[in-house]
């Protein structure tokens, strides 16, 4: 059986400038920022980063990396606007851009999973959503009843990366947490999915944390591993760890100053890999 | 010039306590369906119509679970007893199934009830004020019932909003009729008063105003001309019992009255 783990560097040497990259999660919700600061630092540029979007797509529009974003949302949660994305968006810096309806999204997704060209959809009718957005068509129902419908395109992606509490060095992953979100959909989207998690386990270990209801991420799905505790960081990851709402406040706080937000690159997004990170994490902790 | 102002109460009563009423009475009638408000006000609204007169609704803990009881604004729903698993993708299930009614905010609403959460500005490209974006607006508005809560209606209520996130009466009737048939916005909920779309040609209409409050108040805190009927109705006020609820139930800390700024 083939063992899959590899480093957030090697994930990101098998990524090219100008792919369409998915990223799983949820806003500040289990995001995989250590693979998220491995492209930070890289020399990749012009991603189409397709998100449910948090500080994944806000740091890699901030720092310029994105060509295109095809989102829901992007959120900190507990902060509702990404603050680094509103200065992107109201910069007018962003030279692409898709934004979907939130549920509209999840059928671009299943569609690349089960790959088909489209799910339909009421959603979007009636709204600037279609307006905005003049690559979307509809569809008239071939049945009686003739009903027009808005056609989610498949989300076409040729790498995804995910966050999960727990994997095997196969490929398989389980989440821990009180929601999947939509991981099993980008797994199966991608054309190649890496998979980075808090813990790899010994398989026979998964039924230890949670019911077979968890193992939701089959590794037939998954291309490469990577071991990453507080992988997630500052995202939230429980039952591992809660969202770091102190640092989260630091990080929205430099989207104000490009000087602030030059500094915080420097001090914690581009350090030289995700050691030196947890390392400067848990130096910060113990002061 | 809201008269009604948290401090100054009407007997005993204040602003933020007779909007709870005003949304809560917005699902009376609903029944069994996924009660799904955002924000404090409104969430508390959600769970003293439950408890009060819609005991069928269902109600999340915010998170991944539908619950039973009467959590408390940003209780530890850890305690509470489960009655359904709810995270997004499901939620996202409810909506396209209808068994759902919503209650959002607008930052901007017209005269038809179009709303718009999305962003501020003519150029959606470079937009003046990016807001929250389309989040789930558009697929609320065209599966199921909507509502929305405004804290401040004279920032709110515009001549036209400058993006469609959730469609008003006006952007639905251009749809041909298999498109429009679930949509309906039940209620606007402002410091001021109440609203509801119930005229012939499904205008926003002065459905009560707050104590205190004047038609004329109502109609100057709104860039469209509202709506009148018969005569307006002064919005209800809370019983004895949603009160103890509101107060030392859901919200003993008080967290609501942060909206009304």
């Amino acid at each position: 059986m083939a063992d899959k783990r590899m480093t957030e560097d090697e994930v990101v040497a098998e990524l090219e400038s100008g792919m369409t990259i998915g990223i799983g999660g949820w806003g500040s919700r289990r995001k995989p920022m250590s693979l998220v600061r491995a492209i930070l630092r890289s020399d990749l540029t012009d991603l189409h980063v397709v998100s449910y979007g948090g500080p994944d797509v806000g740091v890699l529009t901030a720092a310029g990396k994105c060509r295109k974003v095809t989102y829901g949302f992007v959120s900190l949660d507990s902060i509702p606007l990404e603050p680094h994305f509103r200065s992107v968006r109201q910069g007018g810096l962003l030279p692409e851009f898709m934004e979907l309806d939130e549920g509209a999204f999840y059928l671009g997704l299943l569609a690349a999973a089960h790959r088909v060209p489209f799910y339909p959809t009421r959603a979007g009718l009636g709204s600037s959503m279609l307006a905005h957005n003049p690559e979307l068509r509809t569809v008239v129902s071939p049945y009686d009843d003739g009903e027009e419908l808005v056609a989610i395109p498949a989300f076409e992606m040729d790498a995804v990366l995910i966050h999960m509490n727990r994997a095997d060095r196969k490929g398989n992953g389980q989440f821990l947490g009180p929601d999947l979100y939509f991981d099993d959909l980008f797994a199966m989207a991608g054309n190649r999915t890496y998979l980075s998690a808090e813990q790899i386990v010994p398989t026979e270990n998964f039924l230890q944390e949670g019911s077979v209801h968890t193992l939701r991420i089959a590794r037939t799905h998954v291309d490469g591993v990577v071991e990453a505790p507080m992988g997630a960081h500052f995202t939230e990851c429980p039952p591992d760890y809660g969202r770091d709402e102190a640092f989260q406040k630091e990080y929205a706080a430099t989207a104000r100053d490009p000087e602030l937000w030059a500094q915080f690159r420097t001090d914690w997004l581009e350090l030289e890999s995700h050691e030196a990170y947890r390392t400067k994490l848990d130096e910060r902790r113990s002061q | 010039m809201s008269p009604v102002g948290h401090d100054e109460a009407v007997g005993d009563v204040t602003l933020d306590e007779i909007c709870v009423v005003a949304l809560a009475e917005a699902f009376r009638g609903d029944g069994e369906i996924l009660c799904n408000p955002m924000g404090p006000v409104p969430v508390i609204a959600g769970r003293l119509a439950r408890a009060t007169f819609e005991p069928d609704l269902m109600l999340t803990d915010t998170i991944a679970y539908a619950i039973e009881g009467n959590l408390p604004l940003g209780g530890d729903p850890s305690n509470a007893t489960v009655e359904a698993y709810m995270p997004f993708r499901s939620i996202f299930d409810q909506v396209w199934s209808g068994k759902r009614h919503v209650v959002m905010g607008a930052p901007q609403i017209d005269r038809h009830g179009n709303q718009n959460f999305a962003a501020i500005g003519d150029d959606y490209s470079h937009p003046k004020v990016q807001l929250l974006g389309m989040r789930g607006a558009p697929g609320n508005l065209i599966n199921h019932v909507t509502t929305y809560w405004i804290p401040t209606q004279a920032r709110s209520f515009v001549e036209s909003v400058d993006v469609v996130s959730g469609p008003g009466y006006d952007a639905i009737a251009r749809l041909p009729e298999p498109s429009r048939r679930f949509h309906e916005i039940r209620r606007v909920v402002t410091d001021l008063g109440t609203y509801d779309f119930e005229t012939e040609n499904r205008t926003m209409r002065v459905r009560s105003l707050h104590p205190g409050v004047t038609l004329e108040q109502a109609q100057e805190a709104s860039a469209f001309e509202l709506a009148v009927t018969d005569d307006v109705p002064e919005s209800r006020l809370p019983s004895a019992e949603e009160l103890q609820l509101i107060r030392e139930v859901f919200d003993p800390s008080g967290v609501r009255k942060a909206e009304f700024r």
